[in-house]
């Protein structure tokens, strides 16, 4: 017989417990540090002895440690550096304070580097020793990132913001940042590193819960459901790179696929189109597609030159480029990239291509070369050193 | 002990070897299997802290500064060979393991799957003072 899950527990938990304890003292640092060492003793304990009430276990031991630590401390210390909060409303253990808690961390007064930490510790419930272990820096680097996050925050209210449509943006983006993150696992050689696209899933679960109305949150949850589908896809045994073209598309998560398209098409009804939406809508063609040649890659076109002029950024145009070369031949494609301010390696890395689409391996070749020297990825730079090495033969 | 074996952009001694996007692409692949397969491994030992690549020479900046003016110069440099490359970090029993690490990672295979022959720089890092008796 297994045991309950108390990790799954724990982790739901985490945010319910803290936004009680922060309603009861005010304190959101020492607050959030107190859950943390609550979460660590239920840890230990419920696994053999899971208490009746969790909820209540951990919001009474979270205010044990408040009030100890508080206690422990100078007094006239403690209040300088207690991160307050104001109009913190006194309320019933039962209230779910989830979504003001991930308003509260993703907040734009925090840069991506501060807010996402934040966001994983006190809303995902994760310990500072995953969280450090994800982004392979000491546990104590992390444990002052997310201390500088909270400082930030003094003298924030804690509810939800009167301009919830701006702060929900940022908290799209942070999720979205974190998402990415995972799946590029960006800072080399996988070693052990805590799932966080899976967590970015699990906070973009738990925001469209609070906010089911929402077409943008449901897109963003869509979008990750989509890309992550591709995930058993995506990599070789030895870790290098398969481009979408040559993935197995039988190892594809069909499940996920399903979950998200009806996500998808939910939000779609309710019109109110985003940059998510589009997104999304653009890896569900993707995915629903049964072989790279029948990609309708017309409407993946459209849908980008939609997604352009709603953001005017060039990494769409750039994207829009592929698009439209897979239609029209990879002249047009090029030609769209002729006058594109992008610098980056993945400009190179597309003009490369579509070169040896169009065959001029040689300035195929170059292009790669460039591309793999700027590549800020070890397996995209293998992967554009490979390409540099068949076409410049 | 930690030893860090370190590997610059130049240091090949195999003679007339051409970078690595001029090879055949399967000797590419072979060597950047070789690359995984040796951290893989060194994993499973327990001896493999760190290992990683750092971004090409053009992307390189060095900064000097006096504590108010702030001199940064752009890459590429002349002496480019010279830059770090990549790195492995090693916790090992002694210094014989690491030197043993460093002449598996020098013989990575090259073109036609013949030995580059990478040299490869073996510094111990420092440690803390051990405990007094």
């Amino acid at each position: 017989m297994t045991g309950p899950d108390v990790e799954g527990l724990l982790r739901e938990l985490a945010p319910r417990a803290l936004g009680a304890v922060v309603r009861r003292y005010g304190d959101f640092s020492g607050a959030e540090d107190a859950v943390q060492e609550a979460l660590l003793a239920a840890a230990q304990q419920w696994p053999g002895d899971l208490p009746t009430n969790p909820l209540g276990w951990l919001v009474t031991v979270a205010s044990r440690r408040f009030v100890d630590e508080v206690r422990a401390n100078d007094a006239r210390r403690r209040r300088e550096d207690a991160v307050a909060l104001l109009d913190v409303p006194v309320d019933a253990v039962e209230t779910d304070d989830s979504l003001v808690l991930l308003f509260l961390c993703c907040h734009d007064a925090l840069s991506p580097t501060l807010a996402i930490p934040l966001t994983l510790r006190a809303v995902g419930g994760l310990t500072t020793r995953e969280i450090a272990a994800a982004y392979l820096v000491p546990e104590a680097t992390m444990a002052q990132r997310i201390s500088r996050a909270k400082a930030k925050l003094r003298g924030e209210r804690f509810a939800l913001p009167d301009d919830p449509a701006a702060r929900l943006r940022s908290v799209l983006e942070v999720l979205y940042l974190l998402f990415n993150e995972g799946y590029a696992t960006s800072s080399g050689p996988d070693l052990a590193r805590t799932d966080l696209s899976g967590e970015a899933i699990r906070l973009a679960r738990l925001l469209h819960a609070q906010l089911p109305e929402d077409a943008e949150v449901a897109g963003l949850l869509a979008l990750m459901l989509l890309t992550d589908a591709r995930r058993p896809a995506r990599t070789t045994a030895a870790g290098e790179l398969v481009p979408l073209a040559e993935q197995d598309r039988s190892r594809w998560d069909r499940a996920r696929i399903t979950e998200a398209t009806l996500l998808l098409s939910t939000s779609l009804r309710r019109r109110q189109v985003g940059e998510y939406q589009l997104l999304a809508s653009i890896a569900a063609l993707h995915d629903q597609a049964p072989s790279d040649a029948q990609t309708p890659w017309t409407d993946i076109a459209s849908l980008y030159g939609l997604l352009e002029r709603m953001t005017g950024n060039p990494v769409v145009t750039l994207n829009r480029a592929v698009a439209v070369s897979r239609v029209e031949g990879p002249q047009a494609g090029l030609a769209l990239l002729a006058d594109l301010g992008l610098d980056t390696h993945r400009l190179d890395a597309v003009r490369a291509h579509l070169l040896e689409e169009a065959g001029d391996t040689g300035a195929a070749a170059d292009a790669y070369r460039r591309a793999a020297a700027r590549a800020t990825n070890v397996r995209e730079r293998d992967y554009l050193t490979l390409r540099a090495a068949a076409t410049g033969r | 002990m930690r030893y860090m074996l370190l590997q610059a952009y130049g240091g090949v001694e195999l003679e007339g070897c051409v970078s690595m996007d001029q090879w055949d692409p399967k000797d590419v692949q072979a060597h950047i299997e070789f690359q995984h397969t040796l951290n893989a491994e060194l994993l499973q030992r327990g001896e493999l802290v760190d290992a990683q690549g750092l971004a090409g020479p053009d992307q390189a900046k060095v900064v000097v500064s006096d504590g108010t003016a702030v001199k940064v110069i752009d890459g590429p440099y002349p002496e480019s060979k010279e830059l770090l490359a990549g790195y492995r970090l090693v916790d090992v029993d002694s210094l014989d393991r690491a030197l043993e690490i460093a002449a598996q990672s020098s013989a990575a295979p090259g073109p036609g799957g013949v030995a580059i022959r990478q040299q490869i720089e073996v510094r111990q890092v420092l440690g803390a003072p051990e405990p007094e008796v």
